[in-house]
């Protein structure tokens, strides 16, 4: 039987979190079908068909869906959900804020944030804040599964899917969108950055963060922050890494001025190199970090934007 | 109007977990327990929403053991006007819970449900927008700002790509996320009086929902465990061995 993905997209461009999704569903299913829903979003079932493994791209290409609000794209995608074994979304604020409701309506469990598939319904998720991993076994039902990206490789881009258009279905009016403050960055993504420098509480001000986002820059790097920082003002919410916020797994997570509480951890400790830079030798975070510098980060981060002009650019 | 504040009993957020030596969950003896963070601050929307004269009585509900009372008392603390405890004995799933909520809200009916926008426990963040599915209403998950008026409300969502600001009709489903307020700490006078506050009992069975669990859970393992690595000395010396390392 046919899984479908729910693409992750802003109406322009596909986010990658989709094309990991993708490989999720590989494991449960040779038949992927991808929904686009959107406004104006050829060009994104375009990027779409083009996933290895996707088998078709469904697109619902019209005003409703400009903003991808929970009540019309639950709507949309429970009027196509009949003839799939699955149904996956993304972990992104879009995949939960609209996978639960598709469960709802069809009076079935979600499962929530997998982070492995072992066999086609058996399925591994972090609980406690990563602390613990839950193996979850379901069948019988049609699965709804939201998909950590972080988890998973990218689809690569060598397929050919054919395009389908879908007809959207009528709006049941509950909702309405206002407005929105999209945070535009020269930065890669949060979650699809290969290297991630996150700032911390110790990093005291939002114009100390400079500092984060100077050696960053440096490495091509994305920035995150604790939810200490966040919520100190020095950055807004969406640089916030940890449990209630974006879950990284990068090749390289440098940790300045960031204490560990294990909320923050269980948004990185999956990262492949962990560097923590802190003036508290005891500070948890040097528990999880590959390379631990105890130092004053004001003295330490302008040392290391030398050292790392001295060895020309990154590779 | 009335709120509805659904409250979870979780282990605190400060104990660390301890996964069981034969793999069958976590070890939740002798843990400290308390309200799901999430919910405390739902808590305090809705007692906010009370004390601007746009809610007229704030009620705490929560599923679970008898020892969930705790937990809607730490809401009737806060200022929570009554309580409602629907017990039940065994783990039950998001989706028990919207149902069983679902049957609440017929009896209420609350003007607006506001919960966490999921539990620390399981991690799940579904309930909210199963409950507004099943109710067909509308919902504002990870609210970090809400403004009510008449007959609509405004929520501002904590995306993952900023802010995004909608509207809703009313009644409404409203989960938050952390910077929606602080939560107000209860008083010793307020602790002693909310022993007074009424909590009504009732069982799951009361609301003729099926408690039993669709997913089966096969274990709970501990996750691979990330190790200390090496100190450096300086900024030099870290550079030098990320370089090593191959990954600048």
């Amino acid at each position: 039987m046919p899984v479908l993905v729910l693409a992750e997209h802003d109406n322009k461009l596909l986010s990658d979190t989709t094309a990991k999704t993708v490989t999720a569903a590989g494991h449960i299913s040779t038949e992927i079908h991808v929904l686009v829903a959107g406004a104006n979003c050829g060009g994104v079932a375009s990027e779409a068909a083009k996933l290895a493994g996707a088998a078709k791209i469904l697109v619902a290409d019209d005003a409703r869906y400009a903003h991808a609000l929970a009540e019309p794209l639950a709507a949309l995608i429970l009027s196509l959900a009949e003839p799939y074994e699955a149904i996956l979304a993304p972990a992104t604020t879009n995949g939960k804020n609209i996978l639960p409701r598709i469960a709802a309506k069809l009076d079935v469990p979600q499962i929530s944030d997998i982070t492995a598939v072992e066999a086609p319904d058996i399925y591994l998720r972090p609980i406690y804040a990563g602390n613990a991993i839950e193996k979850i076994e379901a069948s019988g039902f049609t699965k709804i599964i939201t998909v950590r990206p972080a988890a998973f490789k990218a689809a690569e881009n060598t397929g050919n899917a054919a395009i389908e258009t879908v007809t959207a279905v009528a709006d049941p009016e509950l909702s309405a969108f206002v407005g929105e403050e999209l945070s535009y960055s020269k930065r890669p993504e949060l979650t699809a950055a290969r290297i991630v420098v996150s700032g911390g509480r110790g990093v005291g001000s939002k114009e100390n963060f400079m500092l984060i986002e100077s050696i960053a820059d440096k490495l091509g790097a994305g920035v995150g922050a604790s939810r200490a920082a966040v919520d100190a003002g020095f950055v807004p919410n969406e640089f916030q890494v940890g449990q209630t916020g974006k879950i990284v797994a990068p090749e390289l997570y440098i940790a300045v001025g960031i204490s560990g509480a294990i909320q923050h951890l269980a948004g990185m400790k999956d990262s492949k190199l962990v560097v923590a830079i802190n003036k508290d030798e005891n500070a948890p975070i040097f528990s999880v970090a590959d390379f631990g510098l105890v130092g004053d980060l004001f003295e330490v981060l302008p040392e290391l934007e030398r050292a790392l002009d001295e060895g020309g650019t990154p590779p | 109007m009335k709120v509805l504040v659904p409250v979870k009993r979780v282990i605190d957020f400060n104990v660390a977990v301890r996964v069981k030596a034969d793999g069958s969950g976590v070890d939740l003896t002798n843990v400290k327990m308390s309200i799901n963070p999430f919910d405390e601050i739902a808590v305090e929307e809705a007692l906010r929403l009370k004390e601007s004269g746009k809610a007229s009585e704030v009620i705490a509900v929560s599923i679970g053991p008898k020892e969930c009372t705790e937990t809607i008392r730490t809401a009737l603390a806060m200022g929570a006007d009554r309580g409602l405890l629907i017990l039940c004995d065994q783990a039950i799933e998001p989706l028990t819970v919207a149902k069983t909520l679902k049957a609440v809200c017929a009896e209420e009916p609350p003007g607006l449900v506001i919960m966490g926008k999921q539990a620390i426990d399981d991690d799940c963040n579904q309930t909210g927008q199963m409950l507004a599915a099943l109710l067909d209403w509308p919902q504002g998950t990870f609210a970090s700002k809400i403004e009510l008026t008449e007959k609509r409300i405004t929520v501002t969502r904590e995306v993952d790509g900023g802010l995004q600001t909608v509207e809703l009709t009313l009644p409404a489903v409203i989960t938050t996320d952390l910077r929606l307020n602080e939560p107000r700490y209860a008083s010793l006078p307020n602790i002693m009086k909310a022993r007074k506050k009424p909590i009504e009992v009732r069982s799951i069975a009361d609301y003729g929902v099926d408690p039993t669990p669709r997913l089966k859970v096969l274990a709970v393992s501990e996750p691979p465990k990330r190790r200390a690595g090496t100190r450096v000395d300086s900024a030099t010396d870290l550079v030098g061995k990320l370089r090593e390392a191959g990954v600048i």
